[in-house]
């Protein structure tokens, strides 16, 4: 279920701009909220867009907090893709780079 | 009354956000053929927009996963998206509940729906509305048909849906004008964001155009996946303004790959003035 809950996170985080504010300046405390892995809470705090990615988080989901965090679309494209080199291909999900699917 | 309108167009949201990185001709002349939707639109004196739309977790998530959705609002707003990000002024849309009510009452003679009194709107809606409702004066009725998380209603149920819709149009004194709004092959926030399938898109649209009915319920979404990217299941929507149009055909407006817009940017339009033809 943590991967659930890392996805509720940026649901809620788009939809709420109360929760987005809160999350702005007391990240921990928020995502104490939230059933997450230590690695789960790493990608989210640093931010880690490309293990994000890896992890399977779904990419309409994914590209709002990419530019949520600051990412440039070109930065947040460049961040999937080191992601897949520096952790391995998508693990899980839909959203995964059309090379992979054979 | 009836339908008094039906078309389908591309809803990405790089279409706004991204568009002084495209090349200026191509996204002009797509441009202007929205610009030719919203007159044919307007032209048609509709009461009400229902648009069927494939949603990105702006209302509805995992934990209580509608297959369609129907918006029964008052008013909505959008887009939800920063408004630097997508390109357009977040605001408030008035909706059509008096409308919705019935149309919904009527459609689920033929199949369950879920509605929602509340509702923000995505790209997957702002984007035809900034250019089809500029002034976001005519109300409004938003469908979700879920596209995101598996399992995903089949296409056959998308054309029924539709063909629901009809029946109930034509039993409301309104007019009614429906789009559908997707992509067709696209591989939306992955790092293949770009990758346009043309060939797959004109196999697809060439059977949406001629409204045949077979050829487009025998799309398998597996084969989709790999062959038109996750954002392909967005033909739902497509699949589902078929059906309302069911024995009509249409007209392609416009089509074009626009990489940095992330989809084959589509405008086609039904022609619903002929006589239906059998499917």
């Amino acid at each position: 279920m943590s991967l659930y809950d890392v996805q509720k996170l940026i649901y809620q985080l788009n939809r709420d701009a109360q929760l987005r504010e809160r999350f702005s300046t007391d990240m921990e405390t928020v995502l104490t909220e939230y059933d997450l892995s230590d690695e789960e809470r790493r990608s989210i705090l640093e931010p880690d867009v490309g293990l994000l990615y890896v992890m399977g988080v779904n990419g309409q989901l994914l590209m709002h907090y990419a530019a949520l965090r600051g990412y440039e679309w070109s930065a947040y494209m460049e961040a999937m893709r080191e992601g897949e080199r520096k952790y391995g291909p998508v693990r899980t999900g839909l959203y995964t780079s059309a090379g992979s699917r054979s | 009354m009836s339908l008094v309108f039906a078309g389908v167009c591309s809803h990405a949201p790089g279409i706004t956000g991204r568009r002084e990185r495209a090349d200026p001709v191509v996204r002009d002349a797509f441009y202007a053929a929205y610009e030719r939707m919203r007159l044919a639109l307007e032209a048609a004196r509709p009461d009400a927009l229902v648009v069927i739309a494939a949603e990105h977790f702006a209302n509805f998530f995992m934990n209580n996963m509608p297959a369609i959705c129907v918006g029964m609002g008052e008013r909505y707003e959008g887009p939800i998206e920063d408004e630097a990000w997508i390109g357009i002024r977040r605001t408030r849309v008035p909706g059509a509940p008096d409308l919705s009510r019935r149309l919904i009452e009527d459609v689920m003679n033929d199949i369950d729906l879920a509605y929602a009194q509340e509702w923000k709107f995505d790209h997957g809606i702002s984007v035809p509305l900034h250019f089809l409702t500029p002034r976001y004066d005519l109300p409004v009725i938003p469908v979700n048909i879920n596209c995101q998380g598996p399992p995903l209603i089949p296409l056959k149920r998308c054309y029924e849906f539709g063909r629901a819709l009809r029946r109930a149009c034509n039993a409301a004194p309104e007019r009614i004008a429906v789009i559908g709004t997707g992509g067709i092959s696209h591989w939306p926030a992955t790092p293949d964001s770009g990758k346009i399938n043309e060939r797959w898109d004109r196999e697809f649209l060439g059977r949406f155009l001629a409204n045949r009915r077979e050829e487009l319920l025998a799309y398998r979404d597996d084969q989709t996946w790999r062959e038109a990217g996750q954002g392909g299941f967005e033909i739902r929507t497509y699949i589902a303004l078929a059906g309302a149009a069911e024995g009509h055909t249409g007209e392609l407006w416009f089509y074009a790959p626009i990489p940095i817009f992330a989809v084959g940017c589509t405008v086609a339009v039904m022609n619903l003035d002929g006589k239906a033809q059998a499917a």
